[in-house]
């Protein structure tokens, strides 16, 4: 048994490429898997942490039903009817620079289960009651506060960054919220027989606890594209796999004859092999967990910038090791394994061993298998479209994607045979003819590779075109939408009465930008107040509006909602939507309102201070003659005393809007360029695999007077061609990809449709880039041609093998 | 005289160290002389071959084809030299996969640029392959496969055919039948025939035959 084993393995000390591409195979494949996986588990934690600690999320909560805060009088009623609740004011505050998301509780009555422990914990309790007050928070959001603040800090590891724990007396004070409570936390233990909450007061409604934080289901089509993007690289990565052990077991052929013959069993054999590859995979999976390891740690903190920008949700820059990553990455490992293995221990299985071993079997593909997998592409292409059209949300979108992708790549070898059947066609020379006749014989060997290939650039394309295409309205749009030359905002509200008189004589508008928060149909929302002012009426980009809906708004009727709403099928135009503190509003126009994930009402602003008397009244907008802006925020600074930082000018503002962008796309870029640089690699292999089984194919192209010099550069041309072909087909699927991704995908996931733009300059530089992936995959086998020793060739062609 | 080879040594560095395959070759063919070469299995028959098709080098001694020296070639010369001067039939391998039958018999012809459609259909009449023409290599049995090998080298025309074994695979009877049509064919074409067989009954058909034995040729 043992020699046996060892015979099996000797094969990989004369083949350490093989090894090195097996192993390098499942490691990528498991690398990237679990690295998004560690990604999303992060993140899911921490939304999961965040909501534990923040919202109390494993307690009931009491809200009001308009949605417009619970005021003392409710709380007392509910008090004295005999419920244990506890208030909290919550809301966001601004320190120094920061914005700070502040949750005001008492802890007096606040359940166990609401605390965060640190606050009540023995003596100090008295310092989180008495001024000028005590912000609990994490250890980074103090370090970001200490010069911001002149309030105490404590620093509590529970609570997490940008969030903080003050007393309830101070949110209110600081949140300017007058009494108005956010929300009741209902202690799990109740007194038995109490009158029902609504029955109390009906002004208010209980809403359960949930499993999933609010921000988890808001984040969960980002996580669905990482793991959509995993998927697809270690589809890639199994390519690899399964033409490395295709090969090694048909090469291995001789060996297993051998060790039959000497009375080794099949299932004996067969054992023997599956434990060989189990540790193969083992060792790889270990490689590709660490790799994946570190994959996830350099893209984490893009990750934290994308879902801060995007949602607002607050996920650490870095990753924590689990150990369920390590189980479910080398899982991942056998079972892509196990995949792209079966069917080579299948033929060990059933193919009679004394067969006289056949390499070119092995890469041999029928006409009809490929006529069988153009259908089978076509059918996904269909069903693609039929789901395209008739189906609708974010699981559906992914279908329609990975139908079309993998639709495609199965159409792909049957289009390049095609192809290569007509070039030899219309070939005149006996070499050319040569030529594309042994190009279209390589296909079956590189089809996979060419399909890993296909996925890779087209996938690039279509997510390049979506995120240029993104990028180019949303500058539009900033450029629109950003018209105040400089943005102010006031320290409190005596300093904004006063702006509010000192700034129509400095400027040529002040545009204030004042917001309540609300719930419209059931949704939390924010409702701003616009001036009827022509810089809205000129620059406000509308997708849809009524002749009139700036008079409309300016009346105090007409509201206009964004763009989400309306796709979210929130609410359309024409509607009359019931907005909180009982009053109504007819939808006269719908806005774009880009990196916003929550729905959002602009009315005018006499309505919102009508109807919201206490709306805060501390930003504005400011429109000045451009040269004089720097001016004006001199005189602000002087004059107010207000802080640089409470006064942005439009070209920072664009430039931080910007940034965000960029880093939204940082990660999805480069998990681009490592799924290409995966395909890049199954190609290598599939190259190197299919260089050991050429030399019969071109031994008597070179005895016939070819050289071996020229016989390389075919090789490189033969690869180029196929590289080239591959890469222009994936232009017209990436595009199909940016399509689907701009009109269905990004339409469920953000609630925004943008138009399509394509950049051919950006295919340009991808072919440059997979032009030197392909010089570079072929390299290694090309040179061993160029310099094969002729004995190599003469032997083929003796009948001593 | 087609070829000349005089002196010719070949030897072989191993792992058990440098082993003497051809010491000291003189033969020549004539043109349009048909030569059987015979000899033991392992005596150097396919290495002379070789030599001769400008494949290998010799390592001493001069290979002459039609007046040029083989040991001045570099490899550009030597590829030149096997796509204008000679055709190679092997015992395996000669056919390329990807082309069908009709495109590897015009293959050599056409790269040596002596391509000619009404010698190549007389050809495959005789040899029996029309019926084959748009099959592959792989759909053919190992006899058609050295049938369609022979026919391409006929096709070409070259002036020194080189066969190694061509029908050490076959069985007798249809091995004797395709070397008899080859022979007549190649002295149709006017081209000269070195010839390597083991079998005694076919050497004597040819206009001479020779012998390796002990890195020697012996008549
Ligand atoms: N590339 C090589 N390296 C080492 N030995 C070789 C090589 N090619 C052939 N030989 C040896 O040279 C001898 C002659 O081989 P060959 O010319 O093929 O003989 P024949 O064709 O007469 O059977 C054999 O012993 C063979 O093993
Ligand atoms: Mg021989």
């Amino acid at each position: 048994m043992r020699f046996a084993l060892a015979a099996l393995l000797s094969h990989w000390r004369r083949k350490p490429l093989q090894l090195l591409t097996l192993v390098m195979g499942i490691a990528l494949a498991t690398a990237l898997w679990s690295g998004v996986q560690a990604i999303n588990a992060e993140a899911r934690a921490s939304y999961t942490r965040a909501a534990s600690v923040l919202e109390q999320g494993a307690l009931q909560q009491v809200v009001s039903k308009g949605g417009g805060g619970i005021s003392i009088d409710t709380y007392g009623k509910l008090r004295r009817a005999g419920w244990n609740l506890s208030p909290v004011i919550e809301g966001t505050v601004r320190f120094g620079a920061s914005w700070i998301k502040l949750v005001g509780i008492d802890p007096t009555t606040m359940p166990r289960e609401g605390q965060v422990a640190s606050i009540t914990d023995g003596s100090d309790i008295s310092s989180f009651f008495s001024a000028p007050g005590q912000l609990v928070v994490s250890a980074a959001t103090a370090r970001k506060l200490r010069n911001a603040t002149d309030m105490r800090l404590k620093i509590s590891e529970n609570v997490p960054d940008d969030a903080a724990f003050v007393d309830i007396s101070v949110a209110d004070r600081l949140l300017d919220a007058r009494g108005k409570i956010n929300r009741l936390v209902v202690a799990s233990e109740q007194r038995p027989g109490l009158d029902p909450i609504d029955q109390v007061a009906p002004e208010t409604m209980l809403r359960e606890n949930t499993d999933k934080p609010d921000v988890a289901r808001l984040t969960d089509s980002f996580h669905l594209n990482l793991t959509a993007f995993g998927f697809l690289s270690f589809v890639v990565g199994l390519f690899i796999v399964y033409s490395a052990t295709g090969l090694t077991f048909e090469q291995r052929r001789g060996t297993f004859r051998t060790l039959r013959s000497l009375g080794i069993s099949l299932p004996a054999l067969t054992t023997m092999l599956v434990v060989e590859l189990a540790a193969f995979s083992l060792f790889s999976g270990i490689i590709g967990v660490i790799l994946g390891y570190f994959i996830a740690s350099a893209l984490m903190p893009g990750v934290a910038t994308t879902l801060k920008g995007l949602y607002g949700a607050n996920v650490p820059g870095s990753l924590s090791i689990r150990p369920e990553w390590w189980v479910s990455g080398l899982a991942i490992a056998l079972g892509g394994t196990a995949i792209s293995s079966v069917r080579s221990l299948w033929r060990v299985w059933s193919l009679p061993i004394l067969a006289a071993a056949q390499p070119r079997a092995w890469q041999r593909a029928s006409a009809k298998t490929l006529a069988y997998q153009a259908t089978a592409g076509g059918g996904l292409l269909l069903l693609s479209a039929v789901l395209a059209v008739t189906g609708s949300g974010i699981v559906i979108g992914f279908g329609v994607l990975g139908a079309l992708l993998l639709g495609c790549a199965l159409l792909l070898p049957g289009l390049l045979a095609i192809s290569l059947a007509s070039a030899e066609r219309v070939s005149r020379t006996a070499l050319t003819q040569w030529f594309w006749a042994d190009t279209r014989l390589q296909l079956p060997g590189l089809s996979l590779a060419l399909m890993a290939l296909l996925l890779a650039l087209s996938a690039n394309i279509g997510v390049g075109t979506m995120v240029s295409s993104f990028r180019l309205t949303f500058l539009g749009w900033l450029d629109q939408r950003l018209a105040a030359e400089l943005y102010v905002t006031a320290k409190d509200e005596d300093q904004a009465t006063r702006l509010r008189e000192w700034l129509p004589q400095h400027s040529t508008a002040v545009l204030p930008i004042w917001s309540v928060e609300g719930d419209v149909f059931g949704d939390q929302l924010q409702i701003f107040g616009v001036a009827d002012d022509p810089t809205y009426r000129d620059h406000w980009p509308l997708i849809v509006a009524d002749d009139n809906a700036w008079d409309e708004v300016a009346s105090g009727k007409g509201a206009l909602i964004n763009e989400q709403m309306w796709r979210r099928g929130t609410a359309k135009p024409g509607q009359t939507i019931a907005m909180p503190g009982g009053w109504d509003a007819t939808v006269v126009g719908i806005y774009s309102d880009y990196g916003n994930p929550k729905g959002q009402v602009i009315v005018g602003i006499d309505a919102l201070v009508a109807h919201y008397p206490d709306v805060s009244k501390l930003r504005y907008g400011i429109r000045v003659p451009p040269e004089s802006a720097p001016t004006l925020r001199q005189q602000l600074v002087s004059e107010f005393g207000l802080p640089e930082t409470a006064i942005i000018d439009q070209i920072s503002l664009k430039q931080q809007s910007r940034a965000v962008f960029e880093q939204t796309f940082a990660v999805t870029g480069a998990l681009n360029v490592l799924t290409l640089a995966v395909a890049g690699f199954a190609m290598f292999s599939s190259l190197l695999t299919l260089s050991g089984i050429r030399l019969p194919q071109l031994a008597p192209v070179w005895a016939m007077g070819i050289r071996r010099r020229n016989l390389a550069l075919y090789e490189v041309a033969r690869t180029l061609a196929l590289w080239l072909a591959t890469f222009i087909a994936a232009i017209p699927v990436g595009l199909g990809l940016a399509w689907v991704l701009l009109a269905i995908v990004n339409v469920e996931a953000f609630g925004w449709r943008l138009p399509m733009t394509v950049f051919p300059l950006d295919w340009l530089w991808l072919g440059a880039v997979a032009l030197v992936a392909a010089i570079l995959s072929i390299l290694v086998p090309v040179r061993r041609l160029a310099t094969i020793n002729p004995a190599d060739l003469l032997r083929i062609f003796a009948n001593e093998r | 005289m087609t070829l000349s080879m005089t002196a010719v040594r070949k030897s072989y560095t191993t792992a058990e160290g440098v082993i003497e395959i051809l010491n000291g070759i003189d033969l020549d063919v004539g043109a349009s002389e048909s030569v059987a070469l015979t000899g033991e299995s392992g005596s150097g028959k396919s290495t002379l071959l070789h030599l001769a098709g400008g494949l290998d080098h010799a390592d001493g001694g001069s290979v002459i084809m039609q007046g040029q020296d083989l040991a001045k070639f570099g490899e550009r010369e030597r590829a030149d030299y096997r796509r204008t001067q000679v055709g190679l039939v092997f015992q395996q391998f000669n056919l390329i996969p990807s082309l069908n039958v009709a495109a590897n018999i015009s293959f050599h012809a056409k790269l040596a640029g002596r391509y000619d459609a009404a010698w190549e259909l007389d050809l495959t009449e005789r040899l029996g392959l029309a019926p084959y023409l748009s099959r592959f290599p792989e759909q053919l049995s190992g006899g058609q496969q050295q049938r369609v090998a022979i026919a391409r080298t006929l096709a070409a025309r070259p002036p020194l055919i080189l066969a190694d074994e061509p029908t050490g695979n076959l069985d007798e009877a249809t091995g004797d039948a395709v070397l008899e049509l080859m022979l007549s064919l190649a002295k149709n074409a006017g081209s000269a025939l070195l010839l390597v067989t083991h079998s005694m009954r076919l050497a004597h058909r040819l206009d001479r035959k020779v012998i390796l034995r002990g890195g020697r040729i012996v008549e």
